[in-house]
Parts: C-alpha cells; structure tokens; sequence
C-alpha cells in the first residue's frame, strides 16, 4: 500500500523548528496545534466551571462579589467550551488529524487555508479573553448575559467593550470554522482514493462531512445576527429594539438558527469516532454502515429545522409551538438508529473493554440519558415548567460535557499512539474514565432534581432547599477535575517511557487506513495513493 | 524506494506559508482598533481607535495581497493541477453559499419586520410602525426611478462579464479587454447611482426598523458589489499582464460567479425592499 517513509518530496527539506508549527501547512501539524489549542481551552473552561462550582456548593456568596461577576464565569465559560474547547478538539484536531488520512488522501484540499483556519481561532480566543477584563455593565468587568448574547441585556445592559471583544471574537472564530468547513467538504468529496466510493467512507468522515455542511450554512446566520448586535450596541438601529420597530425575538431566531445545529456541530464528529472505536474493540464491522451514515445525514438535515424549540416561552402561537415539537421530536429516530446501532455492533462482539473502549460505551450510555431527557425537553407544555432551570443545563451537560467530551477522550485514547507514536497505559486511561464516569455522573445528575424543583439557572445564590444537591453537584465537580489530573499523568507517562507503539495497536478490528500507515504517520503520507477494493469501511 | 521521494498524485502539498498567521494576527488588531474606535478608547490619553483598526485593516489587505499572489504564482507554475482547479471550484461555489446564508439573515431581519408590523403580541413595536409597513411616516424610494435604473446597470453588466467569458473561451483578448473594461464600468455606475440614492433618503441608518434593515441589506449588497469590482478589475489588470488562457482563467471565472451573485442579489432586494416594500405611496 503506501510509502511509510517520511521523506521529502520536490526535494523540499521540511520546515523545523518554530517555522514548522506557525508557517504549517501539514494537516497532522495544525490537527496537534488545534489539540493543544482545545487543551489549553479546556483548563481555561474548567477552571471557570470549578469557580462556579465552589461558588455554588453552599447557599449565599462565597468567592463572587455579587451575581454579574458570577455570570460573567458563566458565559465564559459557556462560549470557551463551545467555541474554543469541542471544536477545535473535534473537528480542527481528530477532523483534520484522520479525516484526509481515512479517506485516502496526502492532505487537506487546501492547506494554506487550513492553518489560517487555526490561527483565526487563536486570535478569536485572544479577543474573548480580553473581554473578560474590559467593563461591561458599567462599573463591572466582562459580559454577563449568557453565551446566547440575548438583547435587550445584551444592547442596553453591557455599554462597555466587553461584548464587542466578544462579538468580534465570535466573527474570527466563525469566519475560521466557514473556512474550515470550505476544506473539508472539498477534501471528503474531492479527495478519496481510487475505489474509496462515498458509501465505503469511514463513518468519522461522514461525521465530519455533515458537521462542514452544518457549518457553512448556519454561521453566517449568526455572524449577521450578532452584526446587527453590533450596530445596534454602536451605531443606534433598531433591529432588537421595539421602540424603533425592532424585535428581540428576532435575534432569538437567528442566532437559534444557528445555535441548533451548533449542537449537532458539535457532536456529530464524536458520533463518527464512537462507530470506529466500538467497531475495533467489538472485532466487528459498525452495525448498519449505511443507516449510521444517513442518520448522521438526517440529523443534520432536520437540524435546521427545529430552532424554535429553545424559544417556547417567547410567545410563539400555538400552531409554531406544536410544529416544532414534533419535528423536534423527530430527530429522536436517526438519534435512536444511531444508539442501537451501536448497541448492534457490540451485540455478539468480542469485545475488549481497552480505555478508548470504555470511554465510547461511557458516551453511549450517557448521551442517551441526555437525549431522553431531550426529548422531555421537546415538549412545548413541559418546557415551560422547564425551561430556564438546571433542568436544562442537566440535559445539554449530558449530551455535550458527557456525550462530546467524552466523545474527545474516546478518539484521543484511540488515536493517542497513532498520533503520537508512544503507547499511553491502558489503567491510566480507565482510571481517568471510571473518575470522569463518577465524577461527572454526580455532577450533572442532580441537576435534573434541581430543575425539577424549580431552580433557575444563571443565579449565584439559592434558597437552602437546594443546597443539598447543589453541595453534591460540587463535590461531583472535584472528582471530574482530579480525572484530568489522571488524564495529564497519562500523557506525561507517554511521553516520558517513550514506549514505542505498534503501527496498528487495536488488532484486527481496526480497519481504516490510519491504522496501515506508521506510528506517528509520515510527514506527508500516501505520496502513492492507496486503492480501496473490497467492501470493508 | 527512490521514487518514493516523488509524489504520484495530482494534489497540491502547499510549501509552508507565513500568511494565515499575519493574516489572522492582522485580523485581531483590526478587531480591537474597531473596538477602541466604535467606544472611542484612549490609551495613554490617545484615541488611537481608527489607527489601530487602520493597522490591522492594512495588514489585512497585504495578506491577501500576497498570499493571492502566491496563489497566481502557484497556478502560472503548474500546481493547478485538473483536480486542484476542481477544489477551486469547490471552495469558490461554498464560499458564495455561505454569502448567500449571510443575506438570509438581513432578508430575515426585513421579511421579521415588514411581514408581521402589526402583531398583537409586539404592542410597541406596532406603535412605533402604526401597523403598516413602510412604517407610519416613512417616505421610501420610488422603485421604478433610479433602483430600476440600477437594477437595467447590473443587468447589463450581467451580460457583459458573460461576454467577456465567452471572449475568454475563444482566445478573444482584445475581446475580454472591452467587455471587462465595460462591466468594471457598469459596477462603479452602480455603486455612484446608490451613493446619491443614499444621498436622497428621507429616513436613518439609526433610529428605525425600515432604515436599519434597507441599509444593512443594500449597504451590504452595495459592499459586495464594489468587492466584486475590485476583483472584476484585477482580473482586467492581468489581462493586461497577459494572465489567463483559454482553457484556465479560475480567477477571471469566480469572479464572474461573484459577480452573477451580487447580481442575483439585487433582483432579490430590488423585488421585496424597492417594489414590495414601497408602499401605497409608489
């Protein structure tokens, strides 16, 4: 098959040094930048999560000066996770680390593009960081409204620059996942090997795919809807504002057409990754290849099409509520296609519970209590019971910080030797997961009790009755954080012993054409492109 | 495995580049300038706002400058290959559906307003409208004076960029000179004739529902079809420069696509904004 030397080709020595990361136009260099990225993310974001944690573990207030500065956190956090975190880790890391080389291809379609794709989000994250310390609501620094950027609060109630940083910060991060999204639909569909039809690409590449599609069509939306939050906030119209004829609601729509398939944006890779990884380890081809890859089609389809269901309390009429429900309802089937495909592929496998094994089964489980509990959610009269409460932040906790990111630890015990040439232990990664799994569990399960109750979310002090779930919630909180201390241990055992890893670790039931090339792959691999025959994908 | 050393695929393995960083480190001065300009910031008692923003904004073009320099001068040495100038392709009609997303949001925006000026539910928003669209005390555009003027200009430059194609395919240079030179022409005649439309507006950017949505719409419209200008003329000056041939001409193709795009476009703000949205008055 192919050339697994690293060589060079026209002659070209390789850029080294600080040239090779910063001037890069390797898909495997910016998908390492973009982990790192997402990394670096990620501590920002949880350290943000862990103060709201510590504020919240007893009533009254404990490290916040008053409930703006708590919100602020809360924001910040919600825009770093999203934006900065998930993202860039699935898509700008595992999307640009494995989608060229799965279908076959030397690298992305363009990939002088691909790097100003990461570099534009390093400069968005630098633009959200300093509107954290900039004044937002007079006298207070930061933006404190919600990463939904609601107005009137979002026009009249933040004058300072805070939110224009973030504004302008969100434009970067958008214009550099449009840009992405450009390359990798170019690359899937332009780029696979010779015999590499649409119908046997590897699942992850569909993920991918449908995640591009997503992308390109729904941020545009946003950076208008925010455009005109811009002028509305600096140069006096009136699109939000009804006293000039404007229409808060309409901003919802907007950003919620967008911000529905931001979802799916960020959990579709991790679907594509979960089929490779409970395929390997079950030594069985992924249950229903065709129905897992139109059901990843169809929840981007449908997608667009249910945003109004995170606006039911905004005065819809009846007839849109009842729309949106059913069709929100309906995403349940390609999702459910999805779990019990999934369960299929396990059903008679041989399985081997490895790390990357039992983080892809922790996603299964978890991301279908956050879907049930979505589909509660889908329910316009319980919505307005719900809507707003810890309910809420339960369900997309569940489906995001337990389905997504579990969905980047899964590829990352996976790809990790494929990546990075060194064998992590296997105890280190169950251990982080079995501390995750724990840790998460009793911090976001609770919740749903909270919002049952009644609490609402966005608040930094409570009544005692809620004070004992909240107490628990954070001590779940802790544990979640020391498994990323388990987690930063593995790495540095990694890289540390230097225990070498095999080109393919996983046996036979890895099949797709990484797991051919060495480990780490060449520089630039399959200067000779591979031929695909046979069905297998 | 000597022959390993040489690539056996079509693609274009890009050399290392410094444009996406400076580029992107551009983007986020201009950001902040914007920022420091639009809340008129000092440092050290200086409003340096519109110089930091001029910096970044600078920085910006040079990026594209070079790197679409080094674009041409990838394509004038054989990089593009027949699948290269596909991806091109590709990335060309994604970007424009992306534009095209972009415009849905402002047309979303209008319709938000213009559909629905008289709903129970948004009391102060059907004061303010007097339940009609235009909104009570608006004087709108007559639309079959100079935006139909400017709608037969865009039309017609339609016509001559595709004239300019055809000249391109039959190795008509002269040919691609004159239409180009006429559509460049026909495109800042549109951009003049809105200039003094604009001029001639009896209602605000600020302040209402009807002068936000018409000049986010046609200001953004009016924005891309000087962008499309720009591009119309750089593919004039590389005619000049004896860039292009008969079988590959990318540049000069996007930018007719573009050009058909903001063309579209109009046809779209012209029918809901000028002759939909005028009002009993027209």
């Amino acid at each position: 098959m192919a050339s697994t030397a690293a060589q060079a080709h026209d002659g070209h020595a390789y850029p080294t040094g600080w040239r090779r990361w910063v001037l890069s136009t390797n898909h495997k260099d910016i998908g390492t930048l973009y982990l790192l990225f997402a990394l670096g993310g990620g501590i920002i974001g949880g350290f943000l999560s862990i103060l709201m944690r510590i504020e919240l573990q007893e009533p009254g207030l404990q490290i916040f000066a008053n409930g703006q500065a708590y919100n602020v956190v809360v924001t910040g956090h919600g825009l770093v996770m999203v934006f900065f975190v998930v993202m860039p880790a699935l898509i700008g890391g595992f999307g640009n680390w494995f989608v060229p080389i799965m279908i076959g291809a030397p690298d992305m379609a363009f990939p002088r593009m691909n790097n100003i794709s990461f570099w534009l989000t390093v400069s968005g994250f630098c633009l959200l960081l300093v509107s954290l310390f900039v004044e937002g609501a007079p006298g207070t620094p930061g933006f404190g409204g919600g990463w939904t950027v609601y107005p009137p609060l979002s026009v009249t109630g933040h004058p300072g620059p805070a939110l224009d940083f973030g504004i302008l910060a969100l434009h970067l991060a958008g214009a550099s996942s449009i840009l992405g999204a450009i390359n990798f639909i170019t690359t899937i569909l332009n780029m696979r090997a010779p015999g590499m039809t649409l119908h046997k690409m590897p699942l992850f590449a569909w993920g991918v795919l449908v995640t591009a599609f997503l992308l390109l069509l729904s941020l545009p939306v946003l950076a208008g809807a925010i455009t005109m939050l811009l002028t509305d906030r600096n140069f006096g119209t009136t699109f939000f504002d009804p006293s000039g004829g404007g229409d808060p609601v309409l901003y919802q729509h907007l950003f919620w057409f967008f911000g529905h398939p931001e979802v799916y944006i960020m959990i579709l890779p991790a679907f594509g990754a979960i089929s490779h990884i409970i395929s390997t380890f079950s030594r069985k081809p992924i249950f229903g290849y065709l129905g897992m890859a139109y059901a990843m089609v169809a929840i981007g389809v449908v997608g667009f099409i249910v945003w109004a269901h995170h606006m039911y309390t905004v005065g819809l009429s009846l007839d849109t509520q009842r729309y949106f429900v059913f069709a929100t309802m309906v995403i349940a089937v390609p999702t459910g296609i999805k779990i019990f495909s999934w369960i299929a592929t396990m059903w008679g496998g041989s399985i081997r519970f490895t790390a990357p094994m039992v983080w892809a089964i922790g996603f299964v489980f978890l991301f279908t209590v956050g879907g049930v509990t979505g589909v509660v959610l889908a329910n316009a009269g319980i919505d307005r019971e719900l809507h707003n409460t810890y309910y809420v932040v339960a369900h997309f906790h569940y489906v995001l910080s337990l389905g997504a990111v579990f969905g980047i630890f899964a590829s990352w015990y996976y790809w990790f030797p494929k990546m990075t040439g060194y064998v992590c232990p296997d105890w280190i990664g169950k251990l982080h997961f079995w501390l995750a799994f724990i840790g998460a569990n009793i911090l976001f399960f609770p919740m749903h009790f909270l919002g049952l109750a009644g609490m609402p979310r966005h608040y930094v002090d409570y009544p005692n009755a809620f004070a004992g779930w909240q107490y628990v919630a954070s001590i779940g909180s802790y544990i979640f954080a020391f498994s990323l201390v388990v987690f930063f241990y593995g790495v540095f055992v990694a890289f540390a012993r230097k225990e070498r890893a095999a080109d393919n670790p996983w046996g036979e039931g890895a099949t797709t054409l990484e797991w051919t090339l060495s480990s780490p792959p060449p520089f630039h691999q399959f200067e000779t492109l591979p031929r695909i025959t046979g069905s297998s994908h | 495995m000597a022959e390993a050393h040489a690539k056996h695929h079509d693609y274009h393995l890009v050399n290392p580049s410094p444009w996406p960083f400076i580029g992107s480190f551009s983007a986020f001065i201009m950001a902040v300038g914007a920022v420091m300009w639009m809340k008129n910031l000092a440092v050290g008692g200086l409003h340096a706002g519109p110089f930091v923003f001029g910096a970044g904004l600078i920085g910006v073009l040079y990026t594209m400058l070079a790197w679409w320099t080094d674009v041409i001068h990838e394509a004038n040495t054989g990089d593009h290959t027949r699948v290269v100038q596909l991806h091109h392709r590709y990335g060309m009609m994604m970007f424009i559906a992306s534009e095209v997303m972009f415009f849905v949001a402002w047309f979303w925006a209008y319709f938000d307003a213009s559909l629905f000026p008289h709903e129970a539910i948004q009391y102060a928003r059907a004061q303010f409208t007097g339940g009609v669209w235009p909104p009570k005390g608006i004087e709108t555009f007559d639309p079959w004076h100079l935006p139909l003027f400017n709608t037969l200009i865009l039309l017609t430059s339609g016509t001559t960029v595709t004239w300019a194609h055809h000249a391109m395919i039959h190795g008509d240079r002269s040919g691609v000179k004159q239409a180009l030179w006429l559509t460049v022409a026909l495109g800042l005649l549109f951009s003049v004739v809105q200039a003094i439309e604009y001029s001639h507006a009896h209602f605000g950017f600020s302040g209402n529902i009807y002068g936000a949505t018409f000049f986010m719409a046609t200001g953004f419209h009016g924005f891309h079809v000087i962008i499309g200008t720009i591009f119309l003329a750089v593919c004039l000056y590389r005619m000049y420069i004896g860039h292009f041939t008969p079988t590959q001409h990318l540049g000069f193709e996007f930018a007719a696509w573009y050009w058909h795009f903001v063309d579209v476009v109009w046809l779209f703000l012209f029918a809901a904004i000028y002759v939909w949205g005028a009002g009993p008055s027209h």
